[in-house]
């Protein structure tokens, strides 16, 4: 009998699975809950957008497109990232990629040596470590703190980097505490890179979702866009989910390598995808506004519901979701959530889902309508009622 | 304003309180600017959209295109206070083109739509002529998709 276990790579193998896989595998087996789970809009694509892939589909451009990405659709992104950020970058420094998710990988991947350390600011999204990992480097965490906003401090940063440190990723805004970096927090992180060799991969896929604030990425900071690379997509800011369309934006040098781990990789990114995007780009500012308003109204709403309730939150100032402590009612975060979901069916995800520091939070996604909302909300407050 | 009457085009079911933490307000201003906004004729109703094919009830709608001889002095606004009385007619609007009015106008049944026409309409002083056009399915009314999915259709458990 041949031992297919053996002959897996050991470092897959030592990537833990996730922590809560009990959880959603209970989530999945239950039917009719009020969820509040999922990382993705509830808005359909805009139409438009749609219609442009179609479009592309009944033209027969059905071929591959550059590795990079059409050409057409670099450009609009370098004229996107001008327009909405103040952010330079020729068309030959963006690569089209499947996702923010490829844009991280290929990044990582590029980026580091086998040896290398990667600081890590977490709660943060789940795949960065486990890249880090299959790339044989080493991630170095910094649990990020309720009282500091869940931002990076440059102490932290400080105390965390070593003669090995080769990449900081910087997750803001923020899944799932929905903090997000301004500029004199960006400026204050920079004066402890700048005069080191240590690269940045800022994943700025929420970056239009922020509310009140205008996001600032820290390529903006003086000297910091020529060691600096952004993975961002079309997912979260044009409603594109399944589309699986995102970019990288970095040094020209940077790219020209990336494109290679991609063109052996991937190939290219889904042409009719690509197409939308262009459209999406050209005239999708007003789509963004329109969802970006409807979100912030859902996350007054959330806050001040939740904080009625007697769980303390913090305001998120970005992404979709928001992050409340429920470690004051006797419970672990995964038992909470566990029991929330089997007395009142109503779902949301444990904090340690996002890593180890998550205990004692949960992540509650407001991409679903106020009335879906509010009806998870009255769930929530019998369920910590009980509790009480 | 203008975005509480958008919200409330949208969904009229908002509770004041709901809709006083959406555009951060108190609730009692809400309370207030919608009295107020009904009192000034600016909210005129609140009402369901139902997909009348998916319950037992039998209905037909009709859209009726009416020709008219416009009067000296009222114009068309003396015809039409006429028409829009009879509780069939859900729809009335005065166009341009062709004809001069469209009647959207339920029923019970073709016959009892047709007879209303040849009874009620068409008799009515000053109107000219009438096309009666039956709908056989509705597909979208007032922004609302009747095949939209009812169930989320995204993965809980995608993180």
């Amino acid at each position: 009998m041949i031992d297919h276990n053996n002959m897996l790579s050991e470092t897959l193998k030592d990537i833990k699975p996730s922590g809560i896989r009990k959880f959603f595998d209970l989530l999945a087996d239950m039917g009719d809950v009020t969820a509040l789970t999922v990382g993705q809009p509830d808005f359909v694509t805009p139409w438009h957008i749609r219609e442009a892939a179609i479009t592309s589909l009944e033209r027969g451009q059905t071929y591959y497109t550059s590795n990079s990405g059409l050409p057409e659709l670099r450009t609009e992104v370098s004229r996107y990232m001008k327009r909405r950020f103040d952010l330079d970058f020729d068309p030959s420094e963006v690569l089209i990629t499947v996702g923010g998710s490829e844009a991280i990988d290929v990044a990582i991947r590029s980026l580091v040596n086998p040896g290398d350390e990667v600081i890590i600011p977490m709660p943060s999204f789940v795949c960065y470590e486990p890249i880090v990992r299959m790339a044989g480097a080493t991630p170095v965490i910094i649990n990020t703190k309720a009282e500091n906003g869940f931002k990076l401090t440059p102490d932290e940063l400080s105390s965390a980097i070593t003669e090995r440190t080769k990449l900081l990723v910087l997750p803001y805004p923020n899944n799932p505490t929905g903090a997000i970096l301004e500029r004199e927090e960006l400026e204050a992180l920079a004066d402890v890179l700048r005069d080191r060799s240590i690269a940045v991969l800022s994943d700025e896929i929420y970056a239009e979702l922020t509310f009140g604030k205008h996001h600032v990425s820290i390529a903006n900071v003086e000297g910091m866009a020529e060691r600096t690379v952004i993975a961002s997509g079309f997912s979260k800011a044009y409603a594109m989910t399944g589309w699986r369309l995102g970019y990288l934006c970095g040094p020209k040098a940077w790219i020209a390598q990336m494109t290679k781990l991609h063109q052996y990789a991937i190939m290219c990114a889904p042409t009719a995808s690509q197409f939308a995007a262009v459209e999406a780009l050209k005239n999708g500012d007003g789509d963004i506004a329109e969802m970006c308003a409807e979100y912030n109204r859902r996350r007054v709403f959330i806050h001040e519901g939740l904080n009625k309730i007697g769980i303390p939150t913090l305001m998120p100032e970005g992404a979709f979701y928001i992050y409340p402590y429920i470690g004051g009612l006797g419970l672990s975060s995964e038992e909470f959530c566990e029991r929330l979901l089997r007395e009142e069916k109503c779902a949301i995800v444990p904090g340690t889902a996002f890593g180890e520091c998550g205990e004692g939070y949960a992540r509650i996604s407001y991409a679903y309508s106020v009335k879906h909302i509010a009806e998870a909300l009255e769930k929530i407050e019998r369920f910590v009622n009980k509790l009480k | 304003m203008e975005k509480l009457l958008e919200l409330l085009e949208k969904d009229a079911t908002l509770t004041p309180s709901e809709l006083s933490l959406m555009l951060e307000k108190e609730e009692g201003d809400i309370k207030a600017m919608i009295r107020q906004l009904e009192k000034e004729g600016v909210i005129l109703g609140y009402q369901a959209v139902i997909d009348w094919d998916k319950t037992d009830k039998e209905t037909v709608t009709a859209l009726i295109e009416v020709k008219v001889m416009p009067q000296r002095d009222d114009g068309f606004d003396k015809i039409a206070e006429k028409i829009q009385n009879y509780p069939e007619i859900k729809c009335l609007y005065l166009m341009s083109g062709g004809f001069d009015f469209t009647v959207l106008i339920e029923g019970k049944t073709m016959k009892e739509v047709a007879y209303f026409v040849a009874r009620k309409l068409a008799p009515i002083e000053f109107v000219t002529a009438t096309a009666t056009h039956f709908v056989l399915k509705t597909y979208k009314y007032n922004g609302v998709i009747y095949s939209m999915p009812k169930k989320d259709p995204r993965e809980v458990s995608c993180i």
